[in-house]
């Protein structure tokens, strides 16, 4: 991509001879002489390990009933047990269509909105006014998981807000907040109105690599504003917009617990409780601390089967993967 | 008609078509702005106007018999003083050590003459995408005796692996090799050139990491959720979370009201109020910011 912050500009040819000279020297060599940098590497291994592969092997107790004094060896293995309940269990469907339902449907109508803004603001004359739109649209993404959903429950609630605009055009009052239906469409509504103009940036930066020469020679072949974003601006974010797309569809099963916990009522449930809020409730409220590890493996198991198949997908039509 | 005129004439349409256009573009983006600016515009209003007016949906464009009772009980209330030093103890202490943590890893693995380095990639980009999931996380943290202390507030995140990828390319795109041979020529030891030389450098790329940490830290609920039971170390977002979302109002904050519908009333202004306090120095301070978080996002670009 094109708008890389400036790479510093000619790495110049002696210090790649040297660095070659580096190579042939005799690997411990180099690596004492480095031994700095390994320190400096250390606390983050050392935190990768403890607190993402630990937990990694932790995950052994899916397959087992954990007893806590017993340690993660030590208590008995019992095989699938545990993820053929989930299967098995009323839920299970629930769950499935509950966040596949949500983040594909985020996906829908998240995905286009901040490509439609992006292609508007670069068309804006006033600078002066585009930056001011910006800074506006930015400014919801700095604020936190409670307060928006602390927003949502006030101008939801049965005499908020939007309530009080509904009775004022002679509608009858929704109680939002415990209506099941209504779920999806706060949690969607709130995360385009939160995120949609953050997502921006990445776009705006691809519209600002085209070259000012490529407009100028569409103007005089008479093209018109909305021709050229047809026929130039959309070209230019398609790469762009491909690998977010990759990306997202890759992260389909990594729906975030906060929010939809935050947003959830004891009348919402049935359409509010995804995997991550009922592996919460299961393991840590209730304590079955093995069945929810199946659970969330089977979560994390079926998302990274996704990335995979996405990434090869795309590796095989537009030739360029994530990794 | 010659073409010359004809020409002029195709010309005029299309500038016409253009200005439509950009009143239409004008418009459409003012409303966006609109739609962005007021449920934020009304929470303002809303928190200092009469209780029972805003109750009753009467307050929607200006503020209606100002009053500032709702933010005299918020700050009357101890529990949200001892929110605000705890989000403010952790976010000082989180920030401090995951951007250290942070630099140094990203400046290692910025180096070409690392051995092991793809190694060490490969290790690190794996955990985003694949992880052992909350509970064998939690009992991780449990094990180590973290439960119901600060450190259960920082240590566990650490290192965020996207700003780590964000500090790396920056390292790799704007620290020439040449300095590195200069410096090694001048004896310079790897520490002593991370600090003297790197670190000075790097501004940008250190206010972007403190400011995206920081935020993070600032705005987190979930960490406190899972580790923390003593109420004496809840942040302020958790505290919120009490308020707006249980509707625990504490007792400092309605003791006089015996009526209950002066009670709720008074509890939606204070929700408002509230939802100020949490967000309000953020929202201010971000403008000023902005650029940084920008920057912040591009970088990774690179690589994404």
């Amino acid at each position: 991509m094109k708008f890389a912050i400036k790479a510093s500009n000619n790495p110049l040819k002696s210090s790649e001879i040297r660095l070659e000279t580096l190579n042939k020297k005799s690997r411990i060599k180099q690596i004492l002489e480095n031994y700095e940098l390994y320190l400096f590497l250390l606390p983050a291994i050392i935190y990768f390990i403890v607190f993402q592969y630990i937990p990694m092997y932790g995950v052994l107790i899916a397959f087992k009933d954990y007893v806590p004094s017993l340690g993660i060896l030590g208590s008995p293995w019992v095989g699938l047990q545990h993820f053929v309940r989930f299967f098995e269990s009323y839920q299970f469907w629930t769950l499935i269509k509950n966040s596949l339902g949500l983040s594909i449907f985020q996906l829908i109508i998240g995905f286009p909105m901040p490509i439609i803004i992006a292609l508007l603001l670069n068309q804006m004359i006033h600078q002066k006014y585009k930056r001011f739109v910006q800074t506006v649209i930015y400014a919801p993404h700095f604020i936190s998981i409670v307060v928006l959903a602390g927003m949502i429950f006030v101008f939801f609630s049965d005499k908020g807000l939007i309530n009080s605009v509904i009775t004022l055009f002679g509608g009858s009052a929704i109680s939002f907040m415990s209506e099941p239906s209504w779920f999806k469409p706060l949690y969607i509504g709130s995360g385009v109105w939160q995120e949609t103009g953050w997502a921006c940036i990445v776009y705006l930066a691809a519209l600002a690599g085209v070259s000012p020469e490529i407009h100028e020679a569409a103007t005089v072949d008479g093209a018109n504003k909305w021709q050229r974003i047809l026929h130039v601006d959309i070209p230019a974010i398609m790469p762009t917009a491909i690998i977010l797309l990759i990306l997202s569809v890759g992260n389909l099963m990594n729906i975030g617990f906060e929010k939809a916990f935050l947003l959830q009522t004891p009348l919402n449930q049935p359409a509010a409780e995804i995997i991550p809020t009922y592996v919460y409730k299961v393991g840590l409220q209730q304590s079955e601390y093995s069945f929810a590890s199946a659970v969330g493996l089977f979560n994390a198991v079926i998302n990274l089967v996704l990335i995979w198949i996405v990434n090869r997908t795309a590796k095989k039509v537009s030739g360029s993967g994530l990794w | 008609m010659s073409k010359q005129k004809k020409n002029n004439r195709a010309k005029e349409i299309k500038s016409r078509e253009d200005k439509i256009f950009d009143t239409i573009n004008f418009i459409f983006l003012t409303l966006i702005c609109l739609a962005v600016l007021y449920p934020l515009y009304f929470v303002v209003i809303a928190s200092i106007s009469n209780p029972d007016l805003v109750y009753n949906g009467s307050v929607w464009l200006l503020p209606k018999e100002i009053t500032f009772e709702g933010y005299k009980r918020i700050f009357s209330d101890p529990k949200i003083w001892l929110g605000y030093k705890n989000t403010i103890i952790y976010t000082v202490l989180g920030t401090a050590v995951q951007v250290s943590l942070t630099l140094m890893a990203a400046y290692a693995l910025s180096r070409k003459d690392l051995y092991g380095k793809s190694f060490f990639m490969l290790l690190i980009l794996f955990t985003m995408f694949f992880s052992g999931g909350l509970i064998p996380t939690y009992l991780v943290v449990k094990q180590l005796g973290m439960l119901n202390t600060i450190w259960a507030m920082i240590i566990p995140k650490a290192i965020a692996v996207w700003n780590l990828i964000v500090a790396r390319s920056f390292f790799e795109s704007s620290i020439p090799n040449e300095l590195l041979e200069a410096g090694k020529i001048d004896g310079c030891s790897n520490t002593k050139f991370f600090l003297k030389i790197v670190l000075p450098l790097s501004k940008p790329i250190i206010a972007v990491l403190v400011l995206f940490y920081a935020v993070g830290n600032w705005n987190s609920y979930f960490d406190a959720l899972i580790y923390l039971n003593d109420e004496s170390l809840y942040p302020l977002q958790l505290i919120l979370r009490n308020i707006l979302i249980q509707n625990q109002m504490s007792v400092q904050m309605m003791s006089d009201l015996d009526n209950l519908a002066a009670q709720q009333h008074v509890g939606e202004i204070i929700k408002y109020g509230v939802i100020i306090v949490a967000a309000l120095p953020l929202l201010i301070l971000y403008p000023f910011v902005q650029k940084y978080f920008v920057k912040g996002v591009l970088i990774g670009g690179v690589k994404g």
